[in-house]
């Protein structure tokens, strides 16, 4: 007989995720009084914030004293190439130096300037050294940081309270598997134990989503098997809205071989610490591919971009730091053109730039990595290295201020949130991202259940057996698919039809292949029972894959040129009109069927406008929005 | 390139369990991890692995290959011939949940127990100063990607369950000394590690060194420095004289 046990808890705010962005959700939320629980697929300190490699972006001016939040906020925007939502960008780069500096008051050691202040690295699109780091592990520093600060504040409770868990507890291998609603609000979340299979009811009036992103619909990428859109589907199946899923970055570093480490991430660093890309030829092709809007800002010649690693001030930039779309394009075309490397990458070599000792020491885990799984000296010799899927931009649309997205009581922030990076995200600017407005949804939170009254929105018991008969479907049928086998074509669909350039014929063709995938997943098989069956947590993941699929595919089709991390084939170029387009996916009213709609950019404030030069504005706006912009000159 | 591999991967719960075998193919190139996948998606659909990164960056594919603590991502296939057989077993000193995943929250409840990070006082966020000589010594610490490898391999713990009350483990014996080599923490903390959280129980075989996947130098840099103070602190007249002073100054 089915066990139909269900565990019952009631929280103020449920934090579902446990990567950067919800332990500092529920960190804020926690302070300011909230019982707070956090949700985690993975055990916890395990999320893939882990994987981020190259550093925090904030401008602190620790190694460029020029630096400030204007410059971060204008290397921002045009790194989304102004698609991004500018009170977002503006947030971002005001509040990221306090977030940082915050994270050493919590433990965490970055590495040191002379001065003893925290050292600042070089990377793609930002003007100056801005990224906070530890070597090239920085993700995991800053996991361990708030896992450590988490426990503090349990161990204060346990003074307090007699209980380590009275305001903040971590319910580690737990996944949801659908929100509730109460009318249109937020009344809680239910999933399951993925250690027990026992069902769990969160009953809650305020849910922050940071699940992270939705890489494992695509074949390569640097993405865990967690990154399944979850929050992405969950919004939507809410009746929230998803923003500009058409822009996914790939990566232009993963590794290529070994097979069975395709996709792994090789950091930014390699390039920012001095790493250069070459083709088969031995050139340095990256020279080729400067686009015009960046041509004022990228070396010309490859002794100039050698000069800007020890004089910055008097050299332009190589253009091997280019925001990572150009990057990775650039090595597509490479490929495509027959001069890549032997595994079907192109060539980041490292080996004749710096000393080992140096290598060693400022790039730890790659040197590690390379070593172990792919027997390559990266001392020695270069590294092959190829596009991989690594983050998307598209997101819940939010409010920037408070992270509420259009359902009362849902929050997101972190990767799943939209309207941040644009159409392209700056390396760098996802960790820095993650605590911003981390901090902010579980603020946005608390304050929105502080405004409830006693009243709080309630569960319906109806609802629960609906969620429970679709989590257990998979046992109940005789005859099923297999759920590997599914997700596996799934993965080289998106890859082949809606990868890095897009055909038209290939997206509709991916359409009509998903809408297969969707009916598909509702019968697939499982085998054995609940307690931790990874073919079951599968099954159930299949669904928010194929949303999110249908999502990016159908605004890849919708938008019709070339931004950031979305390129037609067909649009080979940006479109100034396409610039005041955000695209909106959501679910019509009683549908599964994802509905497109285009809705206008938010205005850039005049004063952020300001920052910029009418030329380089000319490059991204319209001639009618240039005639309505201020007379005079803007940057004064 | 290609060959079929025996592999025996244990399977069961806390009730009881078996190895079971298998016959699967691998390719040039690939990690124990990747055969564990074949085997859910081609013959086992449900069998119970932890993984996340698969890049040796989050320590959760722990597991004993042929009896040697390794995280199954790291391990390639090409350490073994092709006549071998691999066995793999779930971690040895946890309760096991299910196949290969094993309770590993002894090791929450041990991070729970070492008083977190004590900021300098009267030390505002952003005025932080550190010469990165000095962070160096806990940072190495804080490679740590919390595999539990160490916790499951010192024999401490691993042939005797009834310690588990009184040691932290290597684990978090270096967690208190990254806390105690870090430039601004401002509690004294060698006391704890040997009254409270069994630093004595380690005798320096260093089996938890040679099991880091990071590399640590968990018993030379962490244990070893950690039980030197200890001693000083016991024996050193000076160091016995002052704490007599500053308690009566207490009083």
């Amino acid at each position: 007989m089915t066990d139909l046990t269900m565990h019952r808890h009631e929280y103020d705010v449920v934090v579902i995720g446990a990567g950067g962005a919800g332990l500092r959700a529920a960190i804020e939320a926690r302070e300011l009084g909230m019982r707070t629980a956090i949700i985690s697929k993975s055990l916890f300190g395990k999320a893939h914030t882990v994987m981020a490699e190259g550093g925090i972006a904030a401008s602190m001016g620790n190694a460029n004293p020029r630096d400030n939040w204007q410059v971060h906020f204008r290397d921002t925007m045009r790194g989304g190439k102004f698609l991004n939502n500018p009170r977002m960008a503006e947030l971002h780069a005001k509040e990221a130096p306090d977030r940082v500096w915050e994270l050493e008051t919590y433990g965490a050691l970055f590495d040191r300037t002379k001065e003893g202040k925290i050292s600042q690295r070089n990377f793609g699109g930002h003007e100056y050294p801005r990224l906070a780091h530890v070597g090239d592990r920085t993700g995991l520093e800053l996991i361990r940081t708030l896992q450590q600060k988490i426990v503090s504040m349990q161990q204060e409770d346990q003074r307090d309270h007699g209980d380590y868990e009275a305001m903040i507890r971590v319910f580690a291998e737990c996944a949801i598997t659908d929100l509730l609603l109460d009318g249109p609000r937020i009344a809680g979340a239910f999933g399951y134990f993925r250690e027990t299979g026992d069902f769990v009811l969160f009953e809650a009036p305020a849910v922050v989503l940071a699940t992270g992103g939705i890489g494992k619909s695509f074949k390569v990428t640097s993405n865990s098997w967690e990154y399944t859109g979850d929050g992405h589907a969950l919004a939507m199946r809410a009746g929230a809205s998803l923003l500009n899923m058409e822009f996914v970055q790939f990566h232009p570093t993963g590794m290529v071989w070994p097979p069975s480490v395709k996709g792994i991430l090789v950091t930014e660093s390699v390039r920012g610490d001095g790493g250069v890309l070459r083709n088969s030829e031995g050139k340095r092709f990256m020279f080729d591919y400067i686009p015009d809007v960046f041509k004022k800002q990228y070396a010309e010649t490859e002794d100039e971009g050698d000069r800007w690693y020890t004089d910055p001030e008097n050299n332009k930039r190589p253009p091997e730091l280019l925001p990572r779309d150009e990057v990775a394009r650039a090595i597509n075309s490479e490929v495509k053109a027959d001069r890549g490397s032997p595994h079907g990458g192109v060539f980041l070599d490292v080996s004749t730039r710096l000393p080992a000792e140096e290598i060693k020491r400022r790039l730890p885990s790659m040197w590690h990595q390379f070593k172990e799984l792919a027997d390559v000296d990266i001392t020695k010799e270069p590294m092959e290295v190829g596009p991989t899927c690594h983050y998307v931009m598209g997101g819940v649309e939010v409010d920037p201020d408070t992270a509420a997205a259009s359902v009362p009581g849902l929050f997101a922030a972190g990767e799943v949130a939209g309207g941040m990076h644009g159409s392209n995200r700056l390396g760098g600017n996802s960790l820095s991202d993650l605590l911003v407005f981390g901090r902010r949804a579980g603020l946005g939170a608390a304050q929105y259940v502080d405004s409830l009254s006693r009243q709080r929105p309630a569960v319906r018991e109806s609802d629960l057996d609906d969620v429970m008969g679709f989590a257990l479907q998979p046992f109940e049928t005789d005859v099923g698919e297999n759920p590997y086998e599914i997700h596996q074509e799934l993965q080289q669909a998106m890859q082949d039809l809606v990868g890095i350039i897009r055909r038209p014929e290939e997206i509709e063709d991916a359409l009509a292949r998903l809408e297969k995938f969707r009916e598909r997943a509702t019968k697939v098989k499982v085998e054995g029972r609940r307690q931790f069956n990874p073919g079951w947590h599968l099954a159930l993941d299949l669904r928010n894959m194929v949303i999110v699929s249908e999502c990016v595919a159908k605004s890849a089709l919708e938008r019709q040129e070339s931004r950031g991390g979305h390129t037609r084939d067909d649009y080979p170029a940006m479109d100034a009109v396409w610039r005041q387009v955000n695209l909106i996916c959501s679910h019509p009213a009683g549908s599964v069927e994802v509905e497109v709609k285009q809705q206008p950019v938010p205005a850039i404030r005049v004063d952020l406008i300001a920052l910029f030069d009418r030329g380089e504005l000319a490059k991204y706006l319209t001639d009618e929005e240039m005639a309505g912009l201020p007379e005079g000159d803007l940057t004064t | 390139m290609s060959y079929a591999a025996h592999f025996r991967v244990w399977r069961g719960d806390a009730g009881g369990g078996e190895l079971q075998d298998f016959s699967v193919e691998v390719n040039e190139g690939e990690v124990v991890l990747d055969i564990i996948h074949r085997l859910q998606a081609t013959q086992a659909g449900d069998l119970a692995v932890r993984w996340n990164c698969k890049a040796g960056k989050c320590g959760s594919c722990s597991a004993e290959i042929n009896g040697r603590p390794r995280l199954l991502c790291m391990t390639r296939m090409s350490t073994f011939t092709e006549a071998d057989t691999i066995t793999v077993t779930p971690l040895r000193a946890f309760p096991v949940i299910r196949d290969l995943v094993t309770d590993v929250s002894f090791n929450y409840v041990k991070a729970r127990e070492i008083p977190a990070f004590a900021p300098p006082k009267g030390v505002a966020a952003g005025d932080y100063r550190m010469e990165q000589i000095d962070v160096e010594r806990s940072q190495e610490f804080r490679k740590c990607i919390e595999c539990f490898l160490c916790q499951n391999v010192c024999h401490v713990v691993r042939d005797h369950e009834d310690n588990k009350d009184s040691f932290a483990g290597p684990r978090y014996l270096m967690r208190i000394a990254e806390l105690d080599m870090h430039p601004l923490d401002e509690m004294d903390r060698t006391k704890q590690a040997q009254d409270e959280h069994g630093l004595g129980y380690c005798n320096i075989t260093k089996c938890c060194t040679e099991v880091c996947p990071e590399h640590i130098k968990i018993t030379d840099n962490a244990l070893i420095p950690m039980k030197e103070r200890v001693v000083d602190r016991k024996f050193d007249p000076l160091v016995w004289l002052g704490s007599r002073i500053r308690r009566r100054e207490n009083v």
